[in-house]
């Protein structure tokens, strides 16, 4: 268990370092991947099975589209021309640094209280009975904001309308978009 | 809630060591079948022994480089397919038990099947070649295309077994299979399976048309540790329909593990004929059906079977 | 294995992050900044979650929220930079900083 854990949380950080510190941008991407799935174990590792996977599902899946966005807008995705795109390097450095240490500093003196309880045998489950009743209402908040996610995120994407698929009276039959296919 | 199964949950230890041989087993099996079908097509003689002797010949055969490839994650992205494949194999029951029991089976196989995408873009990404990016691009499209559905349909079997763990979903088909009750959610599954293992009509990441796409600049070891990573997915991704929606091991007068072969068997036939009954589909029109279409069948089959099961009486 | 060391981690991961948040110019780099951030807040939240208070599951839940807002905060990312993109080729922050006063 501790040898695990030392290596997962040194796999976390480093690779978490690499991601400003290599040129290409795909590695960057899989660096950060890299850094998810470490801290995906380390949930696992305390006893969250569960959750880990489903962070290993999701980001996984987030660090692939990632990678496609990166390749989209930066201008040296593979790293084939070093170049620096920083600005404010040392005050973010002093910051960074600064935060943690007071961070550290209070993770260190803090007299944390004992452990009270142990862990429900099916953490799934329990999980699952704390969104469906009594944090019914965190869930209920997700799935409006996800959904609100949903329609924001592609009014705000995408250049098209309705009128622009269907014709200044949208009485166009078929749909005009420019990948052509599917039903609509 | 079905009652816990009284036999040991997993495998022996050792058979950690014997799932990979198995499932490349499995593979040749299918690669070999595929070329017989082949050379009856044409009037040749069936080749029993083509996989082996192409492998041998990809083993000794050169890599290939290119200029300023991403060899970290050319190399990477090659090694992740085989090793996912084989990772989400772990829970599939073979026979009674699988090689590792999880509370989470299902999620993890899901979660393995998604490494493939990161594979497969990396694949194509790390030659520095056009038409190898395109490949990865098409297979990100497809996989996100393809991802909701097949989580819907993997989760509506586990919603009708009310667990997560397939050895809990293979336990809760003792009356009936789940394929009676959600028929709309194993067609989808096999569908979406075939296309994470971007296999038959979907196969367009590594298609003709792009000069084999993601896998254009492979050759030699690399090019066999890809296509067999890709069979290996097939294999397993259509294995855990049996577990999921075809009763697992259940059925008269035979063993258990033969039960399970022969149903894979089975549906990897079928697999294998629909890809040579059908021609690849482009990408950009299977995307919107898998978008509008399948998504929302498959939401509406998890609904009929949550009402089934609380009609049961289930989920207390 | 002590919740110490965990806090630690998640501290260094917190604080990378902010490096990266900071000091990146580019859109998409200060995103992955965001989001390492926000890794070690689920680090901490489950290192807490075990070794304070294992009973409840506000540990859990925690990280189901926090998970979520990372995938809404990528997907709105790079929605605004997509409009940005495409109104003005931009993918700078200090191309975009026309609301400073």
């Amino acid at each position: 268990m501790t040898v695990l854990f030392w290596i997962l949380a040194v796999v976390a950080v480093v690779a978490g370092f690499a991601v400003f510190r290599l040129n290409s941008m795909a590695q960057v991407t899989f660096a950060l991947l890299a850094s998810f799935l470490a801290v995906a174990g380390l949930v696992m590792l305390l006893g969250l099975g569960y959750l880990g996977v489903v962070i290993v599902l999701m980001m996984v899946i987030e660090m692939v589209i990632m990678a496609v966005f990166m390749v989209m807008y930066m201008m040296n995705p593979a790293g084939l021309m070093p170049m620096a795109m920083y600005h404010n390097k040392s005050g973010s450095m002093a910051i960074a640094v600064g935060t943690f240490a007071v961070l550290a500093a209070g993770i260190l003196l803090t007299d944390w209280p004992t452990r009270r309880g142990a862990p429900a045998p099916d953490q799934t489950f329990a999980l699952g009975e704390a969104l469906m009743g009594g944090q019914m209402l965190t869930m209920m908040t997700l799935g409006v904001t996800l959904f609100a996610t949903i329609v924001g995120t592609v009014v705000l994407a995408t250049a098209r309308g309705r009128y622009d698929r269907f014709g200044d009276d949208l009485d166009r039959r078929r749909a005009d978009d420019p990948a052509g296919g599917g039903p609509g | 809630m079905p009652e816990p199964m009284s036999a040991p949950a997993a495998l022996p230890l050792w058979w950690v060591v014997v799932l990979p041989f198995l499932l490349v087993a499995v593979a040749a099996a299918v690669v070999a079948a595929d070329a017989s079908l082949t050379a009856r097509a044409r009037g040749a003689r069936a080749d029993v022994l083509l996989p082996v002797r192409e492998a041998g010949r990809l083993l000794v055969g050169q890599r290939r480089r290119t200029v300023a490839a991403d060899s970290v994650l050319w190399r990477a992205g090659g090694a992740v397919l085989p090793v996912a494949a084989v990772l989400a194999g772990v829970v599939l029951p073979l026979g009674l038990r699988p090689v590792a029991d999880l509370s989470v089976g299902v999620v993890w196989f899901n979660a393995m099947e998604v490494l493939a995408w990161a594979a497969v873009w990396m694949v194509g990404w790390g030659p520095n070649s056009a038409l190898g990016l395109v490949g990865g691009y098409r297979f990100v499209a497809q996989g996100l295309a393809y991802e909701l559905p097949h989580m819907f349909a993997i989760i509506t079997a586990a919603l009708g077994a009310e667990s997560l763990r397939p050895t809990d979903i293979v336990a809760a088909q003792r009356g009936l299979w789940f394929v009676v009750i959600m028929p709309v959610a194993f067609v989808v599954y096999l569908i979406s399976a075939t296309a994470m293992a971007f296999w038959g009509p979907f196969d367009a990441p590594v298609g003709r048309d792009v000069a084999g796409g993601a896998a254009a600049e492979l050759s030699g070891v690399d090019r066999l540790v890809f296509a067999g990573g890709r069979r290996l997915l097939l294999v397993v991704a259509v294995a855990l329909a049996v577990p999921l929606f075809l009763g697992g091991g259940a059925g008269p007068w035979l063993p258990a593990w033969l039960w399970v072969a022969v149903k894979t068997a089975v549906l990897l036939a079928l697999v294998l004929l629909v890809r040579r009954r059908f021609p690849t589909i482009r990408a950009d029109r299977f995307t919107e059906v898998a978008w509008i279409v399948l998504v929302p069948l498959t939401i509406v089959q998890a609904l009929v079977v949550a009402l089934l099961v609380l009609n049961r009486g289930g989920a207390g | 294995m002590t919740l110490q060391l965990f806090l630690l981690a998640a501290a260094g991961l917190f604080a990378i992050g902010l490096y990266g948040a900071l000091s990146q110019q580019s859109i998409v780099m200060l995103m992955m900044g965001l989001e390492l951030m926000l890794n070690g807040v689920i680090l901490a939240a489950a290192a807490l979650w075990f070794f304070l208070a294992p009973d409840g599951t506000d540990g859990p839940v925690l990280i189901v929220v926090v998970v979520t807002a990372m995938a809404i905060e990528m997907a709105a990312g790079f929605a605004v930079a997509t409009a940005i993109y495409r109104a003005r080729q931009v993918d700078m922050t200090d191309a975009a900083a026309d609301l400073k006063g």
